[in-house]
């Protein structure tokens, strides 16, 4: 035994003597997880919230986040003397006179976009493949509360610099809280401390940017590990695969080296772009003061979406009772969020009332197996996108040479009329793919040589398929739309009532499929073909 | 077999290729645009007016308006229909809106857009003193008279402009959009002189900043300023068209997310 081995073993046995760790570790470490690109996708999430919280702490020591009026008296010339708070002369010192100050600021706001954008690319993932089914409904739920607590925790931290820019977006903010009815203003008071902008705002949303989100967002993120850790991975399907192995690498070496690797990746990725491109200049918005605007002001793009449903409302306001409610801000602002995070979040529980399916699920559906499920995303995300497109209406004004009345109209008529019609097309796409892997697998994959036969007929040469293609687009289940019953043992008509019918009819949705080739028809054809 | 066959044999063998497709298309894109922008160029032909002998520039002036201008706004710039009557606008607004191309409009859109000038600097000083000469109105200036840079302020400057002009012209001065496809255009790369004869005329749906809501020196300030934030070298590396969060989205989800997810394609890839 060399004296590197002894000096490993002797470090290894002193740690199990006093932990046990050993044992936990044997298992921990053998641990297999499936290997496809698209499971890397919430490492990107995990990855960007650690260099989240590695930056931002760097900001910290430099931040001073108080609305206390100070002068400018920092390098950068064309503020110098101008009136601000110390929060925004803050940022400007860690912009120009900490070293390395703008490439962390940079890091940590490109960190954050890719933060959330990474979180809506795995969620995605997660919705089209059914990864949230049985029993991972928990962990969805815990993502959902993720992507919330992300648009918030983005948002905050947009506003702390107190530059032009993000007032903006806080006076909005502002007047979305004014919305609730009744107890609207009240609350505004309280969240300002006093009349808008006050001088409590920027300590307050500090502390919660910094502490209280991220704390939780930790906990949360934990909590997703654990579960995935403790249910095991899902998998795509494949010969070998059951809804009882899981087929891939172990931890340690294989993910422990992939893993690691793409951490520093994509730190890499995000210092490229903090170094190579320039994000939020605040220096050229200048402070904030809430008689200033700025034409083309923007919120980042995952609030981008939210301020697009807020510019797409028709102005209706009602008077009663001496208050007013203003329906244009407290609809896209509240009530259509508040539905659409609702419905995310308890999307597992709907599927299971929809198709009456209780059961585990470990194998991941091909999304155009589950065509009604795969239309419903592509609609959720077509009335996201037309809202998104909708927030940016006046940069595609200007740039694209349009009327921003017409990109308005275009939203309004369209946040209406093309998520059904992406549902509708979504649906059919699917469902003539299911078409197209039935041919497949009834006649093989068409080669494109063509045959002469010795009396003349030209055909096509068909290959058969391989037994793993062949069993990967046939695999699948197919059920039968839940069988609701239209009559009770009494002769009652709809027992259930319209509750009934309308599960009924949803069930049936839900189910639509082209029906797989049966082993035997697969038999019978090879057997009078080729 | 001729060279030509040869070669079309030759990449026939690719032609079931996986990336048969894509390289197709993209050839087939490429050969469109360079051919339509080809086109494009050739028709495009800047017209030139030669000028005559300078004797009188009123006179020439005159003549220029009643060819160049007359059509719309009337023989005496009395104006007609859409063309608003030139008589008091003075040689300022001459000077911004024929120096900077917005005049003659190239066709009844929303908006003059600023183009390459139709009329070249004598042409338009001469255009200027028949339009001054009809009824008296703010004068044209020079960038040299303006001395912007010694008497501008740029702090202030900036304050001036985030309180007076950024609500259109947008906080990096941008520009913006307004209703039913009119914009304020981009403030940056603008003639001093243009700058502060637009603040004074107050052109299309821009007001006027007379003297009493801006002085004198606080124009020349709100010049410097833009003019330092136009020469203001990108601090944070590329500045992504200084619009804001939505380009930054953009490169987000294209760079960095799309260099991100092509890694993991690639960390996963089963090695053959």
């Amino acid at each position: 035994m060399s004296a590197r081995e002894r000096l490993a073993g002797g470090t290894a046995n002193f740690i199990d003597e006093r932990t046990g760790a050993a044992k936990w570790m044997k298992k921990t470490l053998t641990k297999v997880f499936p290997d496809h690109w698209s499971f890397m996708l919430g490492e990107i999430v995990m990855y960007s919230f650690v260099i989240l919280l590695l930056s931002g702490t760097f900001l910290t020591f430099w931040f001073d986040p108080s609305m206390k009026e100070v002068e400018y008296e920092g390098s950068y010339e064309p503020l110098s003397g101008v009136k601000m708070s110390a929060a925004y002369a803050s940022t400007l010192n860690i912009s120009f006179d900490v070293r390395g100050g703008l490439l962390m600021r940079q890091i940590h706001h490109w960190a954050a976009l890719i933060f959330m954008a990474a979180m809506v690319i795995h969620m995605m993932r997660v919705f089209f493949t059914g990864a949230f089914r049985k029993p991972r409904e928990l962990n969805w739920i815990i993502g959902v509360a993720l992507l919330t607590l992300g648009i918030v925790e983005g948002f905050l931290g947009y506003s702390l610099p107190d530059d032009l820019l993000s007032g903006t977006g806080i006076r909005i903010a502002e007047a979305i809280i004014q919305a609730i009815p009744v107890v609207g203003s009240y609350l505004a008071y309280f969240v300002f401390g006093g009349a808008f902008p006050g001088e409590v705002f920027i300590q307050r949303i500090y502390t919660v940017h910094i502490l209280l989100i991220p704390g939780i967002m930790l906990a949360l993120i934990t909590a997703h590990l654990m579960l995935v850790w403790y249910q095991k991975h899902t998998q795509y399907p494949g010969p070998g695969r059951t809804e009882k192995n899981v087929v891939g690498y172990p931890l340690m070496p294989v993910y422990m080296a992939k893993a690691g690797g793409f951490f520093f990746i994509v730190f890499g990725v995000t210092a490229f772009l903090g170094a190579v491109a320039s994000i939020n200049p605040i220096w050229i918005f200048g402070p904030y003061n809430p008689g200033q605007i700025g034409a083309g002001s923007q919120p980042d793009w995952y609030m981008g979406w939210l301020d697009g449903l807020v510019r797409l409302a028709p102005p209706i306001e009602t008077h009663a009772f001496g208050y007013t409610i203003s329906w244009n801000i407290l609809i896209p602002g509240l009530i259509v969020p508040g539905i659409i995070f609702t419905l995310l979040a308890f999307y597992p529980f709907i599927e299971q009332w929809m198709t009456g399916d209780k059961r585990e699920h470990h194998i991941l559906d091909r999304p155009r197996n589950n065509p009604n499920r795969t239309a419903i995303g592509a609609m959720s995300l077509t009335f996201t996108l037309v809202a998104l497109i909708n927030g940016g209406n006046d940069l595609i004004a200007t740039h694209f040479d349009l009327s921003i009345n017409q990109i308005m109209w275009f939203s309004r008529i369209g946040i209406i009329i093309l998520p059904p019609l992406a549902f509708v097309i979504t649906k059919r796409i699917c469902l003539s793919l299911q078409r197209a892997d039935r041919e497949l697998v009834l006649h093989g994959r068409e080669t494109g040589r063509l045959v002469m036969l010795p009396h003349g007929e030209f055909i096509e040469v068909h290959e058969p398929l391989s037994p793993q293609k062949a069993y990967l687009l046939t695999h699948h289940e197919q059920n039968p739309p839940l069988a609701l019953t239209n009559e009770d043992a009494q002769g009652v008509a709809n027992p259930q009532g319209i509750k009934g019918r309308v599960r009924s009819r949803m069930s049936r949705a839900a189910q639509e499929q082209i029906t797989k080739p049966t082993a035997k028809e697969v038999l019978e054809i090879e057997e009078g073909h080729h | 077999m001729n060279p030509i066959s040869r070669i079309i044999a030759r990449l026939s063998r690719y032609r079931r290729h996986k990336f048969a497709g894509p390289a197709l298309l993209i050839a087939g894109l490429s050969i469109a645009g360079i051919g339509f922008s080809v086109a494009q160029a050739a028709t495009t032909e800047i017209q030139k007016v030669t000028t005559s002998d300078k004797a009188s520039l009123i006179a020439e002036g005159k003549e220029i308006f009643a060819r160049g201008c007359s059509s719309c706004h009337g023989l005496n710039a009395e104006g007609a229909g859409a063309a608003p009557s030139l008589i008091g606008v003075g040689a300022a607004s001459v000077d911004f809106q024929v120096a900077t191309g917005r005049m003659p409009m190239a066709d009844m859109s929303q908006q003059a857009m600023r183009k390459e000038p139709v009329y070249n600097e004598a042409e338009v000083a001469a255009l200027a003193a028949y339009v001054a000469s009809l009824a008296p109105g703010p004068a044209a200036v020079t960038n040299e008279e303006l001395a912007w840079e010694r008497s501008g302020d740029t702090a202030l400057g900036g304050e001036l402009f985030r309180t007076n002009c950024a609500m259109c012209h947008n906080l990096a001065g941008q520009g913006g959009a307004l209703t039913q496809g009119k914009y304020a255009p981009t403030v940056m790369g603008v003639e001093p002189r243009h700058i502060y004869e637009a603040m004074v005329t107050g052109p299309q749906a821009m007001p006027v900043f007379a003297n009493t809501v801006l002085t004198h020196d606080e124009k020349l300030s709100i010049i410097k300023w833009i003019k330092h934030a136009e020469n203001e070298p990108a601090l944070g590396g590329a500045a992504l068209g200084r619009v804001g969060p939505v380009t930054e989205g953009l490169l987000a989800w294209t760079l960095g997310l799309g260099l991100l997810i092509g890694i993991a394609v690639w960390l996963t890839t089963k090695a053959r």
